[in-house]
């Protein structure tokens, strides 16, 4: 049922598509030099330096970088929908799998030193300059009073690590799920504010509003690196943030070669410097411009929770937390508490 | 996109403007008199329109259709859905009426006064139109969040929803209101006031039914842009369940979801009550412009 609608809207948008997308698809196998590559929009920038290394080997010699950003699950739709690529790089795992689920994508995508996973992060606290409210732990956010921005997890895919996080501090923690979900609701009860992207979270906490901003280690040294007036703080118990990367199923050699190259120490380190946490060992980093302790840019919490470890993976965790009810969806927790705080705020 | 907006407004504007439009539309449409060279302008804006209009919104409407009604039903039982449509059509036409109000003066103001700095205010009117709806949202949350410099706190409250709404519908009643203003002769209402009309009845007899139609079509499309805003909003409302997320929010929570049966059902619906609005304009539009 689910497939066959897919495979409905996906004709209608193609077809619609279609003739303006004669002049753009193609033209990716014959050259064998052009990478198409299809990320999230954080990648625009810190792609840049990954790109020139990359054409200092002797595998990307003469490549041609066809790129394109925006939202994880709006580029990954594209893809389905017939958008060229040879690379993929998205936020959240979910929108590797539905190119799986579309054939684009070899079912072993994950099967290499990284498990797909070729950029990571943690959720952190973004503060205002100097922590005046001293938030340094989860059960300070919800104190009483207390004003909370972070993405939309209804809209943005990767705002659901930041909720994830949240509810993995009580059951990661040998708490119950009941537990975990008085916290969310007192989480949401504190929320003021739900934006539609990560980087509009940031932009709404910069311009004043809020008290502490639920995002990403990578987003908030970036926003320090862009001379944005604000502090962060990596709580002791977080979850890591995985952004998988992979191949289409037709990718030439040379796109192989990229996705091998990006989880280089090399690369990696590149990706360290818009703030990105090594998805491997070794990897030697220069100091990190925007970061709390430039010297020692990642320290590690004392718990990290791990998507796999603590929530069994995204393909359970995306409808059990996130489901949105309709039709033959089941209603995720977290949808279903987003309702019961929203009517309780109404009254 | 002024220019085109007003060129289409001026083709219209002496049709409406002798108030008997409906007559004129009745007459043309029982045979066919189409020549070699409108057959082949009228096939050409088929195309075009279907191409562009009729076939995206038959998919949509097909994709919605897969569920058959019980698709509608449980979208709009859902009662976060519910919510998020009763805030966005309520916010619409409250942003509607004020506009056809604040437009309208905005309008005569612009045509029958003369004031130091007209010509200006006339090309800044169309700005909200050219600025991407992002930088509105974010322009308005520095005007009105908590760093505001006038005083208004009103972002992430439904409110934010209304200023966000108004600011980016502003040009539509305006710029379809001004070129008929323009065409209207003052010699008609000169002719009033000599026979003894006060001036409300000038306003009402003869100002307001003229303008009528152009008021309509301005008031039918801000509703239409209403109802469908995103950008704007995304970052100035919060979009809060329950008290400012809107439509178009909760689409694209389906469509993060994969559920794109849901999305086009909201879509649709959406649709029909834009229909539904545009009708009862057109025909208020109708009553009002027959009065005069």
């Amino acid at each position: 049922m689910k497939k066959t609608t897919k495979a409905a809207m996906a004709a209608s948008i193609t077809g619609v598509l279609a003739l303006t997308g004669c002049s753009t698809s193609g033209g990716g196998d014959d050259a064998g030099t052009t990478v198409g590559v299809n990320a999230f929009s954080v990648m625009e920038a810190a792609n840049e330096p990954v790109f020139d290394d990359f054409e200092g080997t002797d595998a990307g010699a003469g490549v041609r970088f066809q790129t394109s950003y925006g939202a994880s699950g709006d580029q990954s739709r594209a893809v389905v929908a017939g958008a060229d690529a040879d690379v993929v790089h998205y936020s959240l795992e979910t929108d590797v799998t539905r190119l799986v689920g579309e054939g684009l994508v070899a079912e072993d995508w994950k099967d290499n030193d990284t498990s797909g996973i070729a950029t990571s992060s943690v959720v952190v606290f973004v503060v205002r300059k100097g922590n005046p409210d001293g938030i340094e732990t989860w059960d300070d956010v919800v104190e009483p009073g207390v004003e909370i921005i972070t993405p939309n997890p209804g809209s943005s895919g990767s705002a659901r690590w930041n909720i994830l996080a949240a509810w993995a501090h009580i059951t990661g923690n040998g708490g119950s799920d009941e537990e975990a979900r008085a916290f969310i609701t007192s989480l949401l009860t504190n929320t003021i504010a739900l934006p539609g992207s990560g980087r509009e979270a940031t932009t709404a906490f910069t311009d004043g509003s809020g008290d502490v901003l639920l995002s990403y280690e990578n987003e908030a040294i970036l926003a320090k690196q862009s001379g944005a007036d604000i502090d962060y703080v990596v709580p002791p118990d977080t979850l890591l943030i995985e952004n998988p990367a992979t191949v289409t199923v037709d990718a030439n050699d040379t796109a192989k070669a990229f996705l091998a190259f990006m989880t280089s120490p090399e690369a990696q380190a590149d990706y360290a410097q818009s703030g990105f946490r090594p998805v491997i060992d070794g990897v030697e980093i220069d100091d990190v411009a925007g970061a709390n302790d430039p010297a020692d840019p990642f320290p590690t919490p004392q718990v990290l929770f791990t998507i796999d470890d603590t929530f069994n993976g995204w393909a359970e965790a995306a409808d059990l937390y996130f489901g949105d009810g309709e039709g033959d969806n089941p209603l995720g927790i977290i949808t279903e508490l987003q309702q019961t705080t929203g009517q309780v705020g109404e009254e | 996109m002024t220019s085109a907006l007003i060129g289409a407004n001026v083709a219209v504007g002496p049709a409406s403007s002798d108030g008997r439009r409906p007559r004129r539309v009745r007459r043309t449409t029982p045979h066919s008199t189409l020549t070699r060279g409108a057959g082949l302008g009228l096939g050409v804006a088929m195309i075009w329109f279907s191409l562009l209009v009729l076939i995206p919104l038959t998919a949509v409407i097909a994709a919605a259709g897969q569920g058959g009604w019980s698709g509608y039903v449980d979208v709009l039982r859902n009662d976060q859905t519910w919510a998020a449509v009763r805030l966005t059509v309520s916010q619409a036409l409250l942003v509607t009426l004020v506009n056809v109000g604040v437009g309208s003066v905005i309008a005569w103001v612009l045509v029958r006064d003369n004031f130091w700095g007209k010509r200006l205010l006339d090309v800044i009117i169309d700005v909200p139109f050219a600025l991407p709806t992002i930088v509105a949202g974010l322009v308005l949350l520095s005007l009105y969040g908590p760093n505001s410099p006038l005083g208004l706190h009103w972002a992430f409250t439904p409110n934010a929803v209304t200023l966000a709404l108004a600011f980016v519908t502003l040009p539509f009643v305006v710029r379809t209101v001004q070129p008929v203003l323009e065409e209207l002769d003052a010699d008609v209402e000169e002719a009033a006031a000599s026979l003894g009309a006060s001036r409300l009845t000038i306003l009402r007899r003869i100002i307001v039914p003229s303008l009528a139609p152009a008021i309509a079509a301005g008031a039918a499309l801000s509703f239409a842009r209403a109802i469908s805003e995103y950008g704007s909003l995304v970052l100035l409302s919060g979009n809060r369940p329950f008290q400012t997320e809107v439509v178009s929010v909760r689409v694209l929570t389906f469509i993060e979801n994969g559920n794109n049966q849901s999305a086009a059902a909201l879509a649709s619906i959406m649709l029909v009550v834009a229909l539904v609005v545009i009708v009862a304009l057109d025909l208020v539009q109708r009553r009002v412009a027959r009065r005069g």
